[in-house]
């Protein structure tokens, strides 16, 4: 049986993020879990987070997390959602401005309203939103292109490299709603918050080998 | 092609029950506010909101039971208001799988609570709840926020209060005109378009809605990002899923 560890990094909604994956993986053990050994000897890795950034980091050094997280990276699927997608940058503009981990080129910027625009467009960027596929992904499979999935958000990733790019999303600018590269995909919206088109998704990434 | 507007159904729970009549065909029990929700998200709600009515503290224990199991069954966003009031009341709603709390009367007694509350878990999960009345038609309409269900007044004016929970840092604002709530008369649209307009952060409208068109005016007239509703859907009127194909047939973008 496989076991899928859910990072604990004392923010967000780890519950939903857990009670998701059980969901789809009903024949896999859900760790939400802070220790970084049980991390290490986990088959996927899961890394949710919202809020804010700084905190987020704080947690992930404190708890000697990050290393667990680094080596996750090299060795199994890794899905980071939101601030977990964010945290692949190099950099972020939040909280004056914090170093990512740097597995994505680019950096994470703030939405910024446009002046006279004829919508009011909103910060955060709260609610259902179409993701445009602009690769094909084996996470993508059996997902309808341009499906919409629940964000909330006020930062978003800009990679520099468009290979990186697996998905965007328009709100004020197109930007990169989904990543991937190599063992990793990492998404901006919420997939256990996104209905059924999440948890097809979810699914997708349990079956996953990686590649 | 953008952001959808939000339906949001609204669930009236005291004791860990579902009040108010709620009329679903082949509902086995109209009270489980759990079986509730499932239903409202067959019908493709965009998010729920649980308003724990509950008088007493002991039954908040209840409540985020009800959270908890209903976390375990629907996928999309959940809300929990009602009684919020210490940074512990929203860490147990979260812990119970609530994505966001809504604060209201602890906001006006305690105004920096929002901004703790903010700092502490993301702006992303903070609504403020803005009870409001009209208290001045000439020369300018004006309305006065009011707490405990609409019986006290506050002093404080609706526009400018709910800028300063925006700067708090709220992520988001449930706007109820009292003077439309169970009127079934639909929104108040001047209230409603006076705080999009004053505010960065999105609007859910609420209070009166009695038809589909009301829920269009909310978003069209109103300028609301959301429009939240509780008896047109419980009494089985209408489903979610009508008021969506009602809204898109006026070029409304929703999520269906």
């Amino acid at each position: 049986m496989q076991t899928i560890a859910v990072v604990d990094f004392g923010t967000g909604n780890l519950r939903s993020v857990s009670k998701a994956v059980e969901h789809v993986a009903t024949a896999a053990k859900v760790l939400v879990t802070r220790d970084a050994d049980a991390v290490r000897r986990a088959d996927r890795v899961i890394l949710p987070g919202q809020g804010a950034m700084g905190s987020w980091f704080a947690a992930m050094r404190d708890r000697g997390l990050g290393d667990a997280v680094r080596e996750a990276l090299a060795r199994v699927p890794v899905l980071g959602i939101c601030l977990g997608m964010q945290a692949m940058l190099e950099r972020s503009d939040e909280d004056g401005g914090i170093a990512g981990l740097g597995v994505i080129a680019g950096r994470v910027k703030r939405f910024v309203r446009p002046d006279g625009a004829r919508e009011s467009f909103k910060i955060p960027h709260m609610g259902w939103n179409r993701v445009r596929q602009t690769s094909r992904h084996p996470l993508w499979q059996g997902i309808e292109d341009g499906s919409r999935f629940y964000f909330v958000h006020s930062y978003y990733a800009a990679p520099t490299d468009p290979a990186d790019v697996v998905g965007t999303t328009d709100y004020i600018v197109e930007f990169a709603s989904a990543i991937a590269r190599d063992n990793l995909f990492a998404v901006q919206f919420h997939p256990e918050k996104s209905h059924a088109q999440g948890l097809a998704l979810l699914g997708n990434f349990v079956r996953w080998n990686g590649d | 092609m953008g952001l959808a507007k939000r339906i949001i159904p609204c669930l009236d729970v005291d004791a860990g029950r579902v009040v108010k009549g709620v009329n679903f065909v082949n509902i086995r029990d109209a009270g489980d506010p759990v079986e509730v929700a499932r239903r409202y998200d067959e019908q493709g709600a965009d998010e729920i909101t649980f308003l724990d009515i509950t008088a007493s503290s002991d039954d908040r224990a209840t409540m985020a039971e009800v959270v908890e199991a209903a976390a375990g069954e629907v996928f999309i966003p959940l809300t929990v208001g009602g009684g919020i009031r210490e940074l512990q009341d929203i860490h147990r709603m979260l812990a119970a799988g609530a994505d966001k709390v809504s604060i209201n009367t602890a906001a006006v007694s305690r105004p920096e609570f929002v901004a703790e509350a903010s700092r502490h878990f993301g702006a992303q999960c903070i609504v403020v709840a803005i009870d409001a009345k009209q208290v001045a038609r000439e020369p300018a309409p004006a309305w006065e926020v009011f707490t405990h269900g609409g019986r006290k007044p506050t002093g404080i004016d609706a526009i400018d209060w709910a800028r300063r929970m925006a700067d708090s840092g709220a992520g988001e604002i449930l706007l109820t005109s009292m003077d439309r709530d169970g009127t079934r008369d639909g929104f108040d649209l001047a209230l409603t378009r006076c705080v999009c307009d004053a505010v960065p952060i999105p609007v859910i409208a609420s209070g009166g809605v009695g038809n589909l068109s009301h829920l269009a005016e909310g978003i069209l007239d109103g300028g609301a990002d959301a429009v939240l509703a509780a008896s047109i859907f419980h009494f089985g009127e209408f489903t979610v899923g009508e008021a969506k194909a009602f809204l898109a047939e006026r070029g409304i973008e929703v999520n269906a």
